[in-house]
């Protein structure tokens, strides 16, 4: 049986899930850590407390909770979450980016990485899959659910809202989807770069449920998480607008887009850690 | 030569839905997706009988792609179906990403290849399909050539583990090959027997290779007839034990030259054994409004057109 995680040990893993975060895109001087940080509350709730599911894992994933990393470039938060919950070994995160390794830049199925079910990182795709791995649950009378997580600036990809008019429309409701609101994207914010207007009014008017929530406040992302779960199996899909900072637990990297796709260098490293105390292992 | 019988005439694509009901009925994880396009795919019967192993997606390919991926993880075997253009160039990243590099098991069944969809018009007509699809790692790429084997091939397709592009068509045209023949993925099928040239044919081709080849046995050239149904994994051997004896090809397929099925059997052949090759393929040109006929005749898709490429082959030996 599992052992509950308390809030107190919720935040710790995600500091230490951070600490991995930004030495495995130092590591290789290359990645996302802007929106892996942004997300790394809502991944630790989901994979050491809210989910149901099973580090050896198999593809299939009967009877048993599936999450799809959508904005597949946040990479380096997912696959410190699954090797710090017991996918892999979590010295296996040093390969990183790097030539021969099952950590790619972008998640894959294709180097056989246990946790990883699609590929991921041309935008847009998640939403769909997601809905198809809960079609599919449904008809095998599997009563787990699928989540999903996807960038704002993702949303501006027209497959999302085929998907987004599809599920309401089908009745998915085993399904909680979880969009990162940090309001940045690579070009700057989302509001310049290409104005998603009022996001909780578009995703009521297709039809889905929404909770909104605070993203990097532990509690708040466990009572959100909970309260969307409440509402599966109504009739409709669940949309969580999870308001996050991009860059989050790192002071100089928080709030700005222009931590979306950089490395830190050897220096801003040092500030970094000295912000995020070890309080697992490092790999 | 080998004669074949015209048994019937009718459309590819129908083959399709007689076989999708057949592999239904066989395997309980065989469920399919449509995109608005129900009755051009011919999925009625299938709907009909396992109305709960359907989804209706709407006009919404790319989401149908994602939406098939999905499925196939929790061990369903989705098949997709739409018209050729829409189950390829305009869901290609799509397939790429979520099907094709995730190794998914989703089966892309497409109709209204090439020209002979006729009257829609070039928008329609998609003649670079079979190159984009089989560029992909992984991806099968199959092109049945009249509605028996077009079933056989949805059938077999359905036990095979990996993702594969089923091309068919929507007009009607002969029926000759066995109504119970067992489909063999990446096996081509010997139609014919000569020793002159060889044509490697596929799809509609097939039978106009089979008229071309009666033609020239008139003129006293005896053409071999090798139907390349699965374009890959292409049948290597088939191909040069072929040309082995015939020492020249014709390649004739509804597709754009560049990137179809001349261009992998070129390939073979210059790292093998080059020998002499003419296409029988549309020349890097979009198609147009017409009867189906029409466009096969004036896009040089015909019997004749196989005729005076196997001669030109033989002259060039």
């Amino acid at each position: 049986m599992k052992k509950e995680f308390s809030i107190t040990e919720l935040q710790d893993v995600a500091t230490q899930v951070r600490r991995d975060i930004v030495r495995m895109v130092h590591g290789c001087q290359s990645g996302h850590p802007g929106g892996s940080l942004g997300c790394t509350d809502f991944l630790v709730a989901l994979y050491f407390r809210v989910m149901k599911h099973n580090p050896s894992f198999n593809m299939e994933g009967a009877n048993e909770d599936l999450f799809f990393l959508s904005n597949g470039h946040i990479s380096p938060l997912l696959y410190s979450v699954l090797a710090r919950s017991g996918y892999f070994d979590i010295a296996e995160l040093s390969t990183f980016r790097k030539i021969n390794s099952r950590l790619q830049g972008h998640p894959t199925t294709h180097e056989g990485l246990p946790g990883i079910r699609i590929s991921s990182g041309s935008l847009g795709q998640g939403l769909s899959v997601a809905i198809g791995a809960a079609i599919t649950k449904k008809r095998k009378g599997d009563s787990n659910l699928v989540f999903s997580l996807h960038g704002d600036g993702e949303l501006q990809e027209g497959q999302i809202w085929e998907a987004a008019l599809f599920a309401p429309a089908k009745k998915i409701d085993n399904l909680i989807v979880t969009v990162d609101v940090n309001g940045q994207q690579i070009d700057g914010s989302v509001e310049d770069v290409l104005s998603m207007g009022d996001l909780k009014a578009k995703w009521l008017a297709f039809g889905w449920d929404v909770v909104e929530m605070n993203g990097n406040l532990m509690a708040e992302v466990l009572e959100g998480l909970e309260l969307a779960r409440s509402k599966t199996f109504k009739g409709k899909p669940v949309v969580i607008l999870m308001k996050s900072d991009m860059g989050h637990g790192v002071s100089f990297m928080t709030g700005s887009h222009k931590w979306h796709g950089v490395a830190p260098n050897d220096e801003q490293l040092g500030i970094a850690l000295s912000e995020l105390p070890s309080t697992l292992a490092d790999y | 030569m080998t004669k074949y019988t015209v048994t019937d005439k009718k459309d590819t694509r129908s083959g399709f839905g007689a076989g999708l009901v057949e592999a239904a009925r066989r395997n309980d994880s065989v469920v399919a997706l449509c995109a608005d396009l129900i009755g051009s795919l011919k999925m009625e019967a299938f709907i009909k009988e396992f109305p709960e192993r359907f989804t209706q997606v709407g006009i919404a390919e790319a989401n149908m792609m994602g939406i098939a991926a999905g499925m196939s993880i929790g061990g369903e075997i989705p098949f997709t179906g739409t018209f050729a253009n829409f189950s390829t160039g305009r869901v290609y990243d799509q397939i790429r990403q979520s099907i094709a590099y995730s190794g998914k098991n989703v089966k892309m069944c497409a109709s209204h290849a090439g020209l002979t969809l006729g009257e829609d018009g070039a928008t329609h007509q998609i003649l670079e399909d079979i190159g984009m699809m089989k560029m992909l790692p992984g991806m099968t790429v199959i092109n049945p050539c009249d509605y028996n084997q077009t079933k056989a091939a949805t059938i077999a397709i359905a036990d095979f583990e990996g993702p594969v592009y089923l091309r068919f068509g929507r007009p009607v045209v002969p029926v000759f090959t066995s109504e119970d023949q067992v489909f063999e993925i990446g096996k081509a099928w010997m139609v014919n027997e000569g020793s002159d040239v060889s044509i490697f044919a596929t799809g509609h081709l097939v039978w106009k290779a089979i008229q071309a080849a009666e033609q020239l046995e008139e003129m006293g050239i005896k053409a071999e007839i090798i139907n390349i149904h699965t374009i890959k994994p292409l049948d290597e051997e088939a191909v040069l034990r072929s040309i082995a004896k015939t020492r020249c090809a014709v390649s004739a397929e509804e597709h754009n030259r560049i990137g179809g099925l001349g261009d992998s059997i070129a390939q073979l052949l210059i790292k093998n054994d080059p020998v002499p090759q003419e296409f029988v393929a549309t020349n890097d040109s979009f198609g147009e409004s017409g009867k189906p006929a029409e466009l096969m005749d004036k896009y040089g898709l015909n019997a004749a057109s196989i005729v005076k490429a196997a001669q030109k082959a033989m002259q060039r030996r």
